[in-house]
């Protein structure tokens, strides 16, 4: 329930020059009259469990079909409706995984034998997700930065996605750094406004909203603690206004990129890494979010696994769950295991479980080894921006 | 940074606490006066004296806020205050504002607080003196319309900026964003009211720069208004929504919530704060300690006897 209250000068009507009007802004945090707010809370605490993490399978159609065509799969909706029953039939995959983020076309698709994509992942204990943001779009200025588009009709579609069986949702905004300028205060701004009016209208339509900001991992020499330090002002803008907008931060997740210097610069240690990113975490996400998801955004398999492990042992005692939203660091192999042939569906989900093992055994600081899929290099893509999320 | 951070962990310390003994030479002659002493200087350091020089305070006492007079005080027989406090581990610290003043546009008893001008140097002489610490009070009033934003955000800023001069000073700051008791808001209404001053106060901390780690937080605990219906709630209840709120707004790099004791009796206080710490302990992932900062509620309600004793 949200009271605004206007404070009136007195002096204005009498002196008739016009004032701006002090206002108070008062939010009933503990929302009990919101219907949704147990339910959220629940959610995300599930979702945010100890020793499970997120398989972000959210691609849109032309950047799912950029991987099935590097593997020989042409890009159809029926080879994309296969490669994702691959995943989500993997026997034992909810041992490890809590959450599967979709894209829309896949939450409304069945398996060979007619079940549900969304049935099938709740009888794994995996809770649907769904990506709900239509996309980057290039900020005016000459630095290539970008906002995120889809908030236009969200209200009614997060209602459309509920009423399908999903039970949370994500919207990934991007903020690039390592270049002069960059980030600008625009973006920045723009991006954690865009990020938490979208949580605030998932959570009135009974979505757990991810709030993603990633700053992204791009080309240049830029130190970790450059990406630290513009981790925190992005992190912190984005808690500030999700704050102010009376978002329930026991019903989100976060899902945060991890602090690495740039692609020109030398790869950091697992220890570095997550000294700078707890420490950029510790300062700017209060203990009430249940649960960070960190994205592996270009990392390989092992390098996501072996980070991850460290920022356990670098925090065992920390807040909130320090665990994984990854994509690519659970699907690369796997893909390339499958390479669309029948017969090697089996071996290929084989890896994606162990791999989501490796994960789930780093978010509670016990991985101690091997890799499924040792000494891999970075799996980096290109900023994709304009189109309508298709 | 190091050493703020240090000397944050080490007021924060488990087991222990702050006191408040900032009282202005006006505040504290109005309890002298009642007690029937008179108001002089040497009144007031034996008064101090008094606690500084008490037995095993250094068990449960970090650090004690002194005004500035006190800081350059000694004992009857010449110790600094200073050494006698650090003799027990007790770090001495100095309160740097100068009172509250009414906020220009602001609602109805709203206020700002002084003393941002000439801080810099101040502190400077404070650190020179032996201070490692500071505190800055800022008040916020509760009605149904208020407070304002601007009193909100004035109060957070200026907090900010009072934090900021103090490390680069190499002093910690405590920041002292006080919801008042008056009035007869609800509980649910002061949850609501500290989410939004508290979250506004880390907001102007980010903005400014200020280290976290080695910065204390002094807010009033989450209860109903001295004029509200029913009275002071039962401690479970109280350590359920201040555990609540303060888990929203405070990130954990923020070492020590030390809260004051504003309004309540010393029983209350303790229980409520004993309240806390369990309710923590059940809830589970509250990472920063959860200590005090009482003055009121730690001190002789009447000082009696002469200097001497």
């Amino acid at each position: 329930m949200q009271a605004k209250m206007q404070l009136r000068s007195q002096r204005a009507a009498t002196v008739g020059r016009s004032r701006v009007q002090t206002k108070v802004v008062c939010r009933a945090f503990n929302s009990m009259e919101s219907a949704h707010a147990e339910e959220l809370k629940k959610t995300a605490a599930y979702i945010a469990q100890k020793g499970k993490g997120i398989l972000a399978s959210d691609e849109s159609n032309a950047t799912t079909g950029k991987r099935l065509e590097s593997v020989g799969v042409e890009n159809t909706e029926d080879n994309r409706r296969a490669w994702r029953e691959l995943l989500y039939t993997a026997p034992g995959l909810g041992q490890y995984v809590s959450g599967a983020i979709m894209f829309e076309e896949t939450l409304y698709q069945t398996a060979r034998d007619g079940r549900q994509f969304v049935d099938i992942l709740l009888s794994q204990g995996i809770y649907p997700g769904i990506k709900v943001d239509t996309g980057l779009q290039i900020l005016p200025g000459d630095k290539g930065e970008t906002t995120t588009q889809g908030l236009d009709n969200l209200a009614d579609r997060c209602k459309a996605y509920r009423k399908q069986g999903a039970r949370f949702a994500k919207w990934r905004a991007v903020v690039k750094i390592g270049e002069a300028g960059c980030p600008s205060t625009t973006a920045v701004l723009e991006n954690a406004h865009g990020l938490a009016r979208y949580a605030q209208i998932c959570q009135e339509n009974g979505l757990v909203p991810i709030v993603e900001p990633e700053v992204t991992l791009g080309p240049g020499d830029y130190s970790i603690e450059e990406t630290a330090f513009w981790s925190e002002r992005v992190y912190s803008h984005v808690m500030r206004l999700l704050n102010e907008y009376g978002v329930v931060l026991e019903g989100i997740l976060l899902k945060p990129n991890m602090c690495l210097p740039g692609l020109d610069a030398p790869v950091a240690t697992p220890k570095e890494v997550a000294r700078a990113t707890v420490r950029t975490m510790m300062r700017s996400i209060p203990p009430a979010v249940p649960g960070i998801h960190f994205l592996s955004g270009g990392m390989s398999e092992e390098e996501a696994t072996l980070n991850l492990q460290a920022l356990n042992e670098e925090a065992p005692n920390a807040p909130w769950a320090l665990t994984f939203s990854y994509g690519r660091a659970l699907q690369s192999s796997t893909l390339k295991t499958w390479r669309g042939q029948e017969a090697n569906w089996a071996a290929a989900q084989d890896i994606l479980v162990k791999l989501a093992k490796a994960n789930s055994e780093a978010s509670v600081g016990n991985f101690k080894g091997p890799h499924p899929v040792p000494g891999g290099g970075r799996i980096l893509q290109a900023l994709r921006t304009g189109g309508a999320g298709k | 940074m190091a050493d703020l951070a240090t000397v944050a962990a080490a007021l924060s310390a488990p087991g222990k606490g702050l006191l408040a003994s900032d009282e202005s030479t006006g505040t504290i002659g109005k309890r002298l006066e009642k007690a029937g002493l008179p108001n002089t200087e040497d009144i007031r350091r034996a008064y101090r004296e008094l606690y500084y020089t008490t037995p095993g305070m250094g068990q449960y006492i970090s650090g004690v806020i002194m005004f500035k007079e006190t800081l350059l005080q000694s004992t009857a027989d010449g110790r600094r205050f200073v050494d006698v406090l650090a003799e027990q581990g007790i770090l001495a610290g100095i309160k740097v504002d100068e009172g509250l003043a009414p906020l220009p546009d602001g609602g109805d008893g709203e206020t700002y607080t002084r003393g941002l001008e000439g801080l810099e140097a101040a502190c400077r002489e404070y650190v020179a003196a032996g201070a490692k610490f500071a505190k800055w009070r800022a008040t916020i009033k509760v009605s149904d319309v208020l407070p304002t934003d601007l009193a909100v955000e004035r109060n957070a800023d200026d907090l900010a900026r009072y934090a900021k001069i103090c490390q680069e000073c190499g002093l910690v700051p405590v920041v002292e964003p006080e919801i008042l008791i008056d009035g007869a808001h609800s509980q649910e209404r002061f949850g609501a009211v500290t989410e939004r001053v508290v979250g506004a106060t880390v907001a102007a901390l980010w903005r400014h720069g200020v280290a976290l780690e080695g910065c204390l937080l002094k807010p009033q605990m989450v209860i109903p208004g001295a004029e509200a219906e029913g009275g002071p709630l039962p401690p479970g209840q109280v350590a359920r929504a201040t555990v609540a709120a303060l888990r929203r707004v405070v990130p954990p790099a923020i070492p020590g919530i030390m809260f004051l004791s504003g309004g309540q009796s010393e029983e209350e206080a303790t229980a409520n704060l004993n309240a806390i710490n369990l309710e923590a302990q059940a809830a589970g992932r509250c990472p920063w300690a959860l200590s005090f900062s009482f003055g009121r509620a730690l001190q002789v309600r009447r000082a009696r006897g002469a200097p001497a004793s």
